[in-house]
């Protein structure tokens, strides 16, 4: 958030261009009007989106998907033991969710942030 | 089993979910109301208003029943139930909720501007509601069947009633309160015997499970290989769970009354925690059922495992107490998901299926509350008349067959609707066209005709891992095809979809 007041300039003559700064308008209005300039910011928003959203899938996908690989190339993994407990139970019966937990609150935190360093750049103009 | 206490815990259950259905109306007389309301709640009471109508007959006893039966494999349904909502989290959540849809054909017709897409999602939506209220009724009759000895059509129909009278009350489901509460009151249900039994266990000398051919029982790769196609039947299985949650019908509604896509975010992190935490359950009970219930009587149903184990465990008053609560999370399970369902269900008959027929059958004698009713009616008497039709395939099996329509159907439309400028309204028809009709036929034969040896019967009986990039493959073929048919207002869409609410735009 920029709350601080704008430094102080010394104005030494008129501004002729204040009254016409119309490549100033808010960025706000690109976006609504779909002006070049807006599909610009927004593909540049979706792109990020997207590459968090594909980030955060292959790594589900090699983590979880990985597993009947190892088990089908691994066979020595199937009946590994923990202490007591099977390796494969001990994963899907209880790994599994916590790792879902903690990708899943990655992922909010990063396109929260990129929501707001685009809110931010939107209206820095 | 003492029947007494089972019939206690089942009424108790149904009585308080019509009492509060009949407050439900006083509370939440017009949709304005539903709305205001939803701008209120928070994200943790949403999301276990989502776990209350999302664990469902298929979570509560379906999964004890398949561990027990096949194993570790089976332990991939829960997990699947869970990464679903993960996928859906990153996919689509935001964009969902951004979109202002309060139905799935809603955002199919926001998204593409197309009537005929819109009533493509319909009857789809329909067709994925009513497949997926057969396992909840068909539950009901088991569980009812097993806790009293009452026939097997006497459980569903009170289900039905019930959600029938609650649904057309209207109470119920815009109590976003009540399915926040149903979701503890299972967790209490399914947690508390878990530990006693578990404690039990350890007094007895932690005694190992029984299995016949243990090493197929407890290995990975096996459980699944009903047509001896394992890797394959797994990884169409995680498919169609992980892509299909975000299809089916009663998960969007949710997210309507979360205030903004950044709530809606927070809300389905709080659901896979949630979730996750339910499902460290049900696979206990299966473990412990091969410990003290090495083999169930001929003509039980695996599914009844969960309400049979404390008997097993514990002789007596202790076990039928604990039978008892369990039967009532059960039946909670059952009405909630069911209420769930059947509102969206009926929501879609009576917008896009009856209204016009209706009005033009009574000369607008009919008003919209009487329509409404009419299509509760009619959306679950279907599923009820099909329960007692079709032979029971598992609980389990059948929720899993929803999910994989919903994913070759849904998941596209969704997945492409928020990220891909180029679609088309052809693309998107044809994508759902198609992808539901292979998933449609593939679902049609298997419970029809039985499992299939082989290839063929791998191929149908988990049709998700070629549906759905066959259907997504449509989609984006045929809209590349058709550029001229992309929706007129595709980029002020997107702009709707992608910004986060703080930037002050018209989001129409």
């Amino acid at each position: 958030m920029t709350d601080q007041p704008p430094p102080r300039v010394r104005v030494t003559s008129t501004r002729r261009d204040a009254a016409t700064r119309g490549s100033l308008r808010p960025l706000v209005r690109d976006l609504d009007e779909q002006s070049n300039l807006g599909e610009v910011y927004m593909s540049g928003l979706m792109s990020a989106q997207l590459r968090l959203a594909l980030v955060v899938l292959t790594f589900g996908a090699v983590g979880l998907g990985g597993l009947p690989l190892l088990f089908l190339l691994v066979p020595a993994t199937r009946s590994l033991e923990i202490g007591p407990v099977p390796l494969p139970w001990l994963v899907l019966a209880v790994v599994v969710y916590p790792v879902a937990l903690v990708v899943a609150r990655y992922y909010v935190h990063q396109s929260e942030r990129i929501e707001r360093e685009f809110s931010e750049v939107v209206r820095r103009r | 089993m003492n029947t007494a206490y089972g019939v206690v815990a089942i009424t108790l259950i149904c009585t308080v979910t019509l009492v509060i259905g009949a407050f439900g109306l006083r509370l939440s007389r017009t949709t304005s109301d539903f709305y205001v309301a939803g701008r209120t709640v928070s994200p943790h009471r949403n999301a276990s208003a989502i776990g209350g109508e999302y664990l469902s007959a298929a979570s509560f006893l379906g999964i004890a029943g398949l561990v027990y039966t096949n194993g570790l494999d089976m332990l991939w349904f829960p997990v699947g139930y869970t990464v679903g909502y993960v996928v859906l989290l990153v996919l689509v959540a935001a964009p969902l909720r951004r979109s202002g849809a309060y139905t799935l054909a809603d955002f199919a017709e926001a998204r593409l501007e197309s009537t005929v897409v819109r009533r493509l999602a319909s009857v789809l939506v329909v067709g994925i509601g009513w497949l997926y209220l057969l396992p909840q009724l068909q539950g009901a009759g088991l569980a009812l069947r097993t806790v009293t000895g009452a026939p097997g059509w006497v459980g569903g129909l009170i289900v039905a009633l019930v959600v029938v009278a609650n649904v057309a009350a209207g109470g119920m489901r815009s109590i976003t309160l009540v399915q926040a509460v149903q979701y503890w009151v299972k967790l209490t249900a399914i947690a508390v015997p878990a530990f006693v039994l578990l404690w039990a266990w350890f007094g007895d000398g932690s005694p190992a499970p029984q299995v016949a051919s243990s090493a197929q029982w407890k290995e990975p790769l096996n459980g699944l290989a009903g047509q001896g196609h394992p890797v394959y039947a797994t990884y169409s299985l995680l498919l169609a769970l992980g892509l299909g949650t975000m299809g089916l019908p009663h998960v969007l509604v949710r997210f309507y009354t979360n205030p903004d896509g950044r709530a809606a975010r927070r809300t389905t992190l709080t659901v896979v925690a949630l979730l996750g935490l339910f499902y460290l359950f049900p696979p206990l009970y299966g473990v412990l059922g091969r410990v003290y219930l090495p083999s169930l009587p001929a003509g039980v149903a695996a599914d009844s495992l969960v309400l049979r184990l404390p008997g097993a465990v514990l002789p007596g008053g202790v076990g039928e107490l604990l039978s008892a609560v369990l039967a009532g999370g059960a039946f909670a399970a059952f009405l909630s998901t069911a209420s769930g369902l059947t509102i969206s269900v009926a929501g879609v008959i009576e917008q896009d299926l009856l209204r016009g027929r209706l009005s033009r059958v009574t000369g607008d004698d009919a008003t919209v509350v009487q329509g409404f009713r009419l299509a509760a009616l009619l959306a679950i008497v279907v599923p009820y008349a099909a329960s007692r039709l079709i032979e029971p395939v598992g609980l389990a099996t059948m929720v899993s067959l929803a999910f994989a329509v919903a994913a070759s159907t849904f998941c596209p439309l969704l997945v492409l609707g928020a990220w891909w400028r180029r679609l088309s309204t052809v693309g998107a028809a044809a994508g759902l066209l198609v992808g539901g009709t292979l998933a449609t036929l593939a679902v049609g034969v298997t419970v029809l005709a039985g499992p299939l040896d082989g290839w063929p019967g791998a191929l149908l009986g988990q049709p998700a891992a070629w549906t759905i990039p066959v259907a997504f493959a449509t989609a984006i073929v045929v809209s590349i095809a058709t550029p001229g048919r992309v929706p007129r207002h595709t980029a002020r869409t997107m702009v709707r979809l992608h910004t986060p609410e703080d930037l002050a735009l018209d989001r129409g």
